[in-house]
């Protein structure tokens, strides 16, 4: 987005690519273009994976210590042991997709698209490609193919730098 | 009365913003766009994305679980 001369600016560093992790950057990336920043992302190693064409998120218990669910007016802990049973990414994963609609919170395609749309600067990371194997015909229509000094470049020209 | 209605109501950050944004660009200066939600957030985020933008936040008031938000295209 580069409709205001002089305008603030903002690079992201996006490196997870789960459903929940996928949340801030998206957020923060599409808020800061309306908010009239010029925003950048950088999408790297499992946050490369946000920019396929079909996306598929799951959320997981696993790593996530401090992760609990709503439920029946309480909150359920969801600890870590929980990702070793079979179906638990599964039923993880639809009871935050169930919350997210719920709460009227958007998806990440939505997210998604409205940051194409908001012109957001997008890189995908060609060394992430290649590491793991896709091709950029895999991801939707608009990244910009590049590697860490094409990053560094943007970041050290922005006002706020991010790594999520 | 403001010359147009957005009504976010259900929809939780970052949308009402965005959808806010988005119908804005598409209005004349001067014009005053009236924005119903309900997520509470809205309340100091609608602030501080005038104070940002530079467009000018009219009126800000609370009907029952309804915020309504109205803002004059400045920037």
């Amino acid at each position: 987005m580069t409709s205001e001369q002089n305008a603030k600016s903002m690079s992201i560093i996006v490196t997870k690519g789960a459903l929940d992790q996928a949340y801030p950057p998206f957020i923060l990336g599409t808020t800061a273009a309306a908010m009239g920043l010029d925003v950048t992302m950088f999408f790297t190693f499992y946050g490369l994976g946000l920019l396929k064409k079909d996306l598929n998120l799951k959320v997981t218990t696993l790593g996530n210590a401090a992760m609990e669910m709503p439920m029946m007016g309480g909150h359920i802990a969801m600890p870590n042991i929980l990702a070793t049973i079979p179906g638990a990414g599964a039923l993880t994963t639809s009871m935050m997709k169930n919350l997210i609609k719920k709460n009227g919170v958007a998806s990440i395609e939505e997210l998604r698209e409205l940051a194409v749309e908001a012109e957001i600067n997008i890189i995908a990371c060609q060394m992430t490609l290649d590491l793991f194997d896709y091709k950029p015909a895999d991801l939707i229509d608009g990244p910009v193919l590049g590697g860490a000094a094409t990053y560094i470049e943007v970041a050290s020209k922005s006002d706020i730098n991010l790594f999520i | 009365m403001a010359d147009q209605v957005l009504d976010v109501k259900g929809l939780n950050c970052p949308l009402p913003i965005l959808k806010a944004k988005k119908l804005l660009n598409t209005m004349e200066q001067n014009k005053t766009l009236e924005v119903l939600a309900t997520d509470p957030g809205a309340v100091a985020d609608f602030e501080a994305f005038c104070r940002t933008t530079g467009n000018t936040l009219v009126e800000s008031r609370q009907d029952g679980d309804v915020y309504a938000f109205v803002i004059q295209r400045t920037a």
